[in-house]
């Protein structure tokens, strides 16, 4: 039975890209049919989640309506040919980040997930007492806690590399504190509360020359650039589905096949044995060593899907749209009286996050969201981050493909209401 | 669907911008705190009870223009009031809160503090409104336990 992919009926032409670059891909995600608060829902959160293009829908529903069964186990055509889409997916994946081989992706079922698994296995295995783990000062929790909890377990420590006041990476000071005792290097591509782009292949190089391994978080990476983890080099890289337009539920562990070869198990259970008795279990080989129990079959199809999707705009398309939004958005806010931008380092991507004198960024996000406006006001899991900047919170905008220079527009108009109710 | 007016009022704006009885009181005869950790809204509440009356009440914190203005009205609405009519007070303006926004909801003898019925539209924010309500209660019951929205 040949399956009819509905990722095929992507036009791979130009005109595509050229939608994207003068008006964004909006009419791609049927959630924009629907208002918010009675008002054309201007969605500028995607650094929270990303929305859902009606391909990456059909996928998973045509998933669950035609093609569903459990995957590598049964004998049935069903499954096999669940099997053959959840695998083939696979290969999809390792093309978006360029990795060498197909077994060096771990299905998780997210950064979060991937972060923790890296931390109980590789982190567990290689770290004791008096050795460090060095962090910058722009991580998300989920790249501080899980390596909080392996301290405790093994009593190994966190070094925090410190931020510049524009919130780049300060370089020479990462230097610095690359010292004998660490052991492992993890850091974020991309600020999720600030946007700045970290240089990921030097941090990968320095730690390197000093045989330090190199975990990335390419949460806010992988929707916005091209990543290439043989240049970068990196020893892990780890992203979430949801946040590249695909389903939640879904994310992806690479690590080098080497390293993972030599990694224990993350969770026991079905799919993850070759043999199971109780004198003794024999594991699988890589990536099933990693992924014990029914996975998300669909959320790792709808991740194909997705990851054709942002392909056949093409990342050069992504990031031209991506920087002309962010630049446009930059001019607006810098208008707006008492608004102060925080985050304004040379290499940054699709964030603007900011503070307005006198104003709480939950009353911001409040009134935007009556116009029909969506944001995230807080800490963006990021509070290290706020407190570097000495501010309880700040309220983001975040740009993904869907938006349009109109969104901004509509952006700066609740700002200026925003100041005018407030004075 | 009610305007955003209905929530950030006029009253509710003055008394977020300047809020009244800020500070504390020593020694207060009660005192506790508020946190509500999804957004950050914090305070202390100090309270002065005389024969069964709140002859007192001061606040610290810092939060949302919403929370100010709600801890800020608090003092305004309690001092005075006998323990009982306080009390009775904090469950009315925690059910008018809460009330679903498709029901009437009952704002009589509420006066100023009928503006928070509007917070009802903003359903991430109703906590922010009644925090010093529910710390109120705490204070009063003297339990020492910090009121949390989470």
């Amino acid at each position: 039975m040949s399956r009819p992919d509905p990722s095929a009926c992507l036009n791979l032409s130009s005109s595509r890209t050229r939608q994207l670059l003068v008006g964004g891909m909006r009419q791609d995600f049927p959630i924009f049919e629907h208002p918010m608060r009675g008002k054309r829902l201007v969605y500028l959160d995607s650094a929270a989640s990303a929305q859902k293009p009606q391909v990456v829908i059909d996928t998973v529903q045509r998933f669950y309506t035609e093609e569903y069964a459990n995957i590598h186990r049964g004998v049935y055509e069903l499954s096999e040919e669940a099997t053959q889409i959840y695998e083939g997916n696979r290969e999809k994946v390792r093309r978006l980040i360029n990795a060498r081989e197909i077994r060096e992706m771990v299905y998780v079922r997210g950064t979060t997930e991937g972060l923790n698994l890296l931390a109980a296995t590789f982190g567990r295995q290689r770290l004791g007492e008096g050795d460090e783990i060095l962090l910058t000062e722009m991580e998300h929790h989920s790249n501080i806690v899980p390596w909080q909890m392996l301290c405790e377990q093994t009593g190994a420590k966190i070094v925090v590399a410190p931020i510049t006041d524009d919130g780049a990476l300060d370089m020479d000071a990462f230097e610095k504190l690359l010292g004998p005792k660490v052991k492992l290097v993890s850091v974020a591509h991309i600020s999720n509360a600030l946007g700045t782009v970290n240089p990921v292949k030097e941090i990968t190089r320095l730690a390197h020359d000093k045989g330090i391994p190199v975990i990335i978080d390419g949460a806010q990476a992988v929707p916005h650039i091209a990543v290439d983890v043989q240049d970068i080099d990196c020893d892990f890289y780890v992203f979430s589905g949801h946040k590249i337009y695909g389903p939640t539920g879904i994310g992806i562990l690479y690590g080098k096949a080497e390293l993972l070869e030599q990694m224990p198990p993350y969770q026991g259970g079905g799919d993850m044995i070759l043999t199971v008795s109780f004198k003794g279990t024999t594991y699988n080989e890589i990536p099933y060593r990693f992924e014990a129990g029914t996975p998300d079959i669909a959320g790792a199809i709808g991740l194909g899907t997705a990851i054709i999707y942002v392909q056949s705009l093409g990342f050069d398309a992504i990031s031209a749209h991506n920087d002309k939004l962010l630049n446009y958005g930059t001019e607006l806010l810098q208008e707006i009286p008492g608004l102060r931008l925080i985050g304004t380092a040379p290499e940054k991507v699709a964030v603007l996050s900011f503070v307005m004198d006198g104003i709480h960024p939950h009353d911001i996000g409040t009134i935007l969201d009556s116009r029909g406006i969506a944001i995230r006001a807080g800490h963006h899991c990021a509070q290290p981050v706020m407190e570097r900047f000495n501010i309880p919170a700040t309220t983001r905008a975040s740009i993904g493909i869907y938006n349009d220079k109109s969104d901004l527009d509509a952006l700066a108009e609740g700002l200026r209401e925003v100041r005018r109710m407030f004075g | 669907m009610g305007d955003l007016r209905d929530l950030y009022q006029e009253v509710i704006l003055d008394h977020g911008r300047r809020p009244r009885n800020v500070g504390n009181i020593a020694p207060p005869c009660s005192h506790a705190d508020g946190y509500n950790p999804l957004c950050g809204d914090k305070l202390t509440l100090y309270l002065r009870i005389e024969d069964d009356t709140v002859s007192d009440v001061k606040f610290e914190g810092a939060g949302c223009a919403i929370f100010t203005a709600s801890c800020s009205l608090l003092t305004e609405a309690l001092i005075g009031k006998s323990i009982e009519e306080a009390n009775e007070l904090c469950r009315r303006f925690v059910a008018m809160s809460t009330t679903p926004v498709e029901e009437e909801c009952d704002t009589e003898g509420l006066g100023k503090l009928g503006v928070f019925a509007g917070v009802r539209e903003f359903p991430a924010r109703v906590k922010c409104a009644t925090l010093a309500w529910h710390t109120f209660e705490n204070a009063v019951r003297g339990s020492g336990e910090s009121a949390q929205t989470e």
